[in-house]
């Protein structure tokens, strides 16, 4: 990606988060569609679209055989026109920004610079489709169904259709050809319902208190990594957790692992918040 | 210190709560209220929505997002931020990221955006002009100077009997047959095939213009040829009005998408002084509704053809339709108006 596009001022992270900041100003920290959900959005439409066109034509088969009328044939082409092409746009250009097979995999289509995603963009974006997927295949097909088709011709088309297929494995922002002409990119939508509140839990009932020194141990990172081993509330890594916990600061198991890392965790939250509000955040164990 | 801390542990004492609890329980009903909106919009029920809801949205939205700047820089509840950071990106997209209606879009289209994106190009679209012309006339001398070029330059199946060796009065059957089978079967077909090729210029315009150009060039060497296989038997004057009455709508359209593919090209292989993606980006939009207008143009063409072809047969009829047409296209796209208010 360096070089025909060397003039891109920093590389973009390796992860998939990307900083979006909306007109408020606040980074929103969109994650954008893996590769691997890409596909399988795809090839949901596509098979959305191939039986759509099966049952068009059957219907249109059955109606025009029937009335033997001309209007059957126009209409059955222009359906098939308007699957294949308006199939991606009219979908992303509604207010989901999605085709079916991208809600499916909780995706959606939206403006890199954060704006509104404008009709011109849609239409680019799958226009380009055109000749990262169909040209190939229907040039193929074409030469194949006159028996044309030699070896050079298929592998051709092959690393055509290759270097299109796997462009957005080749750049960090999982951008489509029709992505890069569109300024768009897919990002992932996600509706999560709010986890419980660990550091309540311990409010309820009488909690332990702990030595600063027990406290100091950790930062950030171990505070969130035993927020995680306590969501997911696995009986041995939670036994495991308390052993190292207990071992480090020195104390003696009391029989009860979750009470104690939830009283742990309400502790050395409300350290480690305290430290925020005078603008010391402890990353992890390793920071002073 | 492990006296101390063992010491500790079982001295039973209420502990203050952490940040997160309280902030949970100051805002949790609105960050509930406006899940609950925003699910329904997301349903599809934006109609069903009281009116209540949909003015309480835009507070809670800003509600939500100042919750999770504070909640970044106070909070150490990895599950509390990202709930807020997908509730705020779930409001962001109704709130901003939401399409205005489609009749809205459409009206927009056809007043400015179509226009506007066809005058930004009139460079590209002369050069397309400039080339589908110059080519058909080197089809034209080729075939004219030997009449086996036709069968190189035209595949056998477009021809139908419309070949060199033809007689004049097949080929003038041709141009002023009533009913001829499936005509608007064929009309369709030729729309649909038109349209691809306008989506591909389009679209090949990103390999630097090359194929796109490729593509114009070989359209007007088609047209040329047609054109000389009817002149050879004094029928010029009869095909160009056959061809014109939808012909200036059609030619026009594939310039304008052709036109469309060399803006893209141009714009990625010589970005000036924007970076190459931002170039792209730009050129790649307005491209995009010249393409898609230029598939609205061969729908017109395709109706000129299957319906207004069959029912005019006079000449002088065929050339002031395919005349008024283009003096249309051309008044609607380039007459000055006044800028967007």
């Amino acid at each position: 990606m360096a070089w025909p596009f060397r003039r891109r001022a920093e590389k973009p992270p390796k992860t998939l988060k990307r900083s979006f900041v909306t007109p408020e100003g606040v980074d929103l920290r969109l994650e954008l569609g893996s590769a691997g959900a890409r596909a399988a959005a795809f090839m949901l439409d596509a098979v959305a679209i191939i039986m759509a066109l099966i049952l068009v034509t059957i219907f249109v088969g059955l109606v025009g055989i029937a009335a033997k009328a001309e209007i059957m044939l126009i209409l059955w082409l222009l359906g098939a026109f308007l699957l294949r092409f308006g199939w991606f746009s009219l979908f992303e250009m509604g207010g989901r920004g999605a085709t079916p097979g991208k809600r499916l995999m909780g995706l959606r289509v939206v403006a890199r610079d954060g704006a509104r995603l404008t009709g011109g963009a849609v239409i680019a974006r799958n226009a380009m489709r055109e000749i990262e997927v169909f040209l190939p295949l229907t040039f193929l097909g074409m030469q194949a169904a006159e028996g044309l088709a030699d070896t050079f011709l298929t592998l051709f088309a092959l690393i055509w259709s290759g270097i299109f297929l796997f462009f957005p494995l080749f750049n960090r922002d999982r951008l489509r050809v029709g992505d890069m002409v569109a300024g768009t990119w897919v990002v992932r939508t996600e509706t999560g319902r709010l986890g419980e509140d660990i550091g309540a839990l311990a409010a309820r009932r009488e909690r332990r208190r702990f030595s600063d020194a027990a406290l100091g141990l950790y930062g950030v990172y171990e505070l969130q990594t035993l927020e995680e081993v306590l969501r997911n509330g696995k009986e041995d890594a939670i036994a495991t957790v308390a052993a190292t916990i207990r071992r480090k600061a020195g104390l003696e198991s009391d029989g009860d692992d979750r009470g104690f890392l939830e009283d742990y965790y309400a502790a050395l939250c409300d350290r480690l918040e305290r430290g925020l509000l005078v603008g010391r955040r402890r990353e992890n164990k390793y920071a002073a | 210190m492990n006296a101390d801390a063992s010491a500790l542990l079982g001295e039973r004492t209420p502990a203050p709560l952490v940040n997160a609890s309280r902030f949970r329980a100051a805002h949790a009903a609105d960050w509930e209220r406006l899940d609950q909106i925003l699910s329904r919009i997301e349903k599809g029920s934006l109609r069903r929505l009281s009116d209540e809801d949909l003015l309480a949205l835009p507070g809670l939205y800003r509600t939500t997002l100042s919750s999770l700047s504070v909640a970044r820089d106070t909070s150490l509840d990895r599950a509390l931020i990202t709930y807020l950071e997908q509730l705020s990106t779930r409001a962001y997209f109704q709130i901003y990221g939401v399409q205005t209606s489609a009749w809205r879009q459409l009206g927009r289209f056809f007043l400015r955006g179509w226009p506007e994106a066809v005058r930004s190009m009139w460079r590209e679209t002369l050069v397309t002009a400039f080339i589908t012309f110059a080519s058909a006339a080197v089809a034209f001398y080729l075939v004219r100077s030997d009449p086996s070029w036709f069968y190189g330059i035209v595949p056998n199946g477009l021809a139908g009997g419309r070949d060199p060796s033809a007689s004049a009065e097949t080929l003038r059957a041709t141009l002023y047959a009533r009913h001829q089978d499936m005509l608007a079967t064929f009309a369709t077909f030729l729309f649909t095939h038109n349209a691809q090729i306008a989506i591909f210029s389009f679209a090949l315009g990103f390999a630097f213009a090359v194929p796109t150009i490729l593509l114009i060039i070989y359209n007007g060497l088609t047209l040329g040829a047609f054109v000389e296989v009817f002149a050879a038997k004094g029928l010029a004057w009869n095909a160009i009005g056959w061809l014109s009455i939808h012909g200036t709508t059609e030619i026009f359209s594939l310039c304008l998408s052709g036109a469309a593919g060399i803006r893209i090209g141009l714009a990625i292989a010589f970005p000036g002084r924007e970076s190459r993606t931002d170039s792209a980006v730009r050129a790649g939009r307005s491209a995009a509704l010249v393409m898609a207008g230029a598939v609205i143009m061969l729908i017109v063409a395709g109706l000129l053809e299957g319906i207004g072809r069959q029912t005019v047969l006079d000449d002088t009829a065929r050339y002031a339709i395919g005349g008024s047409m283009l003096l249309g296209w051309l008044l609607y796209f380039y007459l000055p108006r006044k800028a967007a208010g």
